[in-house]
């Protein structure tokens, strides 16, 4: 008479797919990364190689880059990539060195609520600019201007 | 035949030059001490000797209440990790010449596991992660014939093959030292060593529980275990790979 024993050990019980928020960080630090090399260096180039170079920045530059459709894409890309690619660095670093939880919550409390608040608004600012605001001197106004 | 040997030997052995080594020992004895102290050996050693034989000697002619564990000396059983001028290394495979001896060698034990005595830790710790990893293989053919891989199979996870789980890598792991909850570089690299081993099945299973909040993902490729890595292992690579795999996934 042969007794066949089965495996003795029942398989591990597959946990439900929830999402996975470190994975999707990871994820998202080198996408973004990628994304913000070429963001970065096109900013820093346009705004101070470009053209005159440094000396082109005043207030009539800015607007006139923010009244564009392409530069108000491109910043948002800039300041919604940067500031969550930033703030998701910072909280790896928090739970890396900040050993009471209690710390650690406040502190990534405030960092949530500092890039919130600061990705609204720069949101805020760059779709609701205006570039030629009424009473101003007409020689800092960009050239778009009506009333310059 | 063994006569003529001994005859061709030169009549006056190789004289071996010997130094004085100073050791500055983190000792600790939990029914004395409330905080761990620093202590000063001077031994007299020779060219071919390591540090676990400068340990040796202290502990057989100077002070015997020294206590470290170790168990083959040489390199296999990973008894003797030992955290040796900052760097975590195997007390017998570090040799005195190859350290800087104009300065004294501080040895300490490992970091981020309890403190026991002297030079040893609890490893409990680290077990535990280890264990949580599910290192074993896991096939539901019964074991009635060999199981059969190729050499390029075989070569895939050769390098994790080599893991003498002395703890050198993840006690040496800055994310480890925080709070513990890491699973730390060696239980990674033994999860490896069956997640890609072809004849597992149980690949899944490992990187689920690897593909949690306190793991893979809180690897910051700091690249400290892989340089405390007694075995050369390419930790950091290995850890990268479970990543991918994770990614390439359906989790």
């Amino acid at each position: 008479m042969t007794a066949t024993i089965e495996t003795p050990r029942s398989p591990r019980t597959v946990q439900k797919s929830r999402v996975n928020f470190e994975k999707w960080g990871w994820i998202y630090m080198r996408a973004s990364g990628v994304v913000l090399v070429v963001l970065i260096f096109g900013h820093l180039f346009v705004n101070l190689v470009a053209g005159v170079g440094v000396k082109a920045i005043d207030f009539g530059f800015v607007g006139g880059k923010l009244s564009q459709p392409f530069w108000q894409i491109w910043d948002t890309l800039l300041l919604w990539l940067a500031l969550i690619h930033g703030s998701n660095g910072m909280r790896t670093i928090v739970n890396d060195y900040a050993s009471n939880p209690v710390v650690r919550r406040i502190l990534n409390v405030a960092l949530l609520a500092s890039a919130v608040l600061l990705i609204l608004l720069g949101t805020l600012v760059i779709y609701t600019f205006d570039p030629c605001p009424a009473g101003s001197p007409a020689e800092l106004l960009p050239s778009l201007c009506k009333n310059r | 035949m063994s006569n003529a040997v001994l005859e061709n030997r030169p009549s006056v052995p190789e004289e071996i030059p010997t130094f004085t080594a100073n050791l500055v020992i983190r000792r600790f004895d939990p029914e004395v001490d409330l905080e761990p102290r620093w202590e000063s050996f001077d031994v007299v050693m020779g060219g071919t000797d390591r540090v676990l034989d400068a340990l040796h000697k202290i502990k057989w002619e100077q002070d015997a209440s020294l206590t470290f564990r170790r168990s083959c000396a040489h390199g296999v059983c990973g008894s003797d990790a030992i955290r040796i001028n900052g760097r975590n290394r195997l007390a017998c495979k570090t040799l005195l010449k190859d350290l800087d001896l104009s300065k004294p060698i501080t040895i300490e034990a490992i970091k981020g596991l309890p403190l026991e005595k002297d030079l040893i830790v609890n490893m409990d710790p680290f077990f535990e992660s280890f264990k949580a990893v599910q290192p074993f293989l896991m096939a539901s053919s019964k074991p009635e014939k060999e199981r059969l891989q190729s050499p390029a199979e075989r070569a895939r996870f050769d390098d994790t093959t080599k893991c003498i789980l002395c703890a050198a890598c993840t006690s040496s792991c800055p994310v480890f030292w925080t709070d513990g909850q890491y699973f730390g570089p060696a239980a990674i690299v033994n999860a490896h060593r069956f997640i890609f081993d072809s004849r597992d099945e149980g690949s899944q299973v490992r990187l689920d529980i690897l593909n949690d909040k306190e793991g893979v993902w809180r690897c910051r490729t700091t690249f400290n275990c892989t340089e405390a890595c007694p075995r050369g292992i390419q930790v950091t690579q290995a850890i990268a790979e479970v990543k991918a795999a994770i990614l390439g996934s359906k989790a």
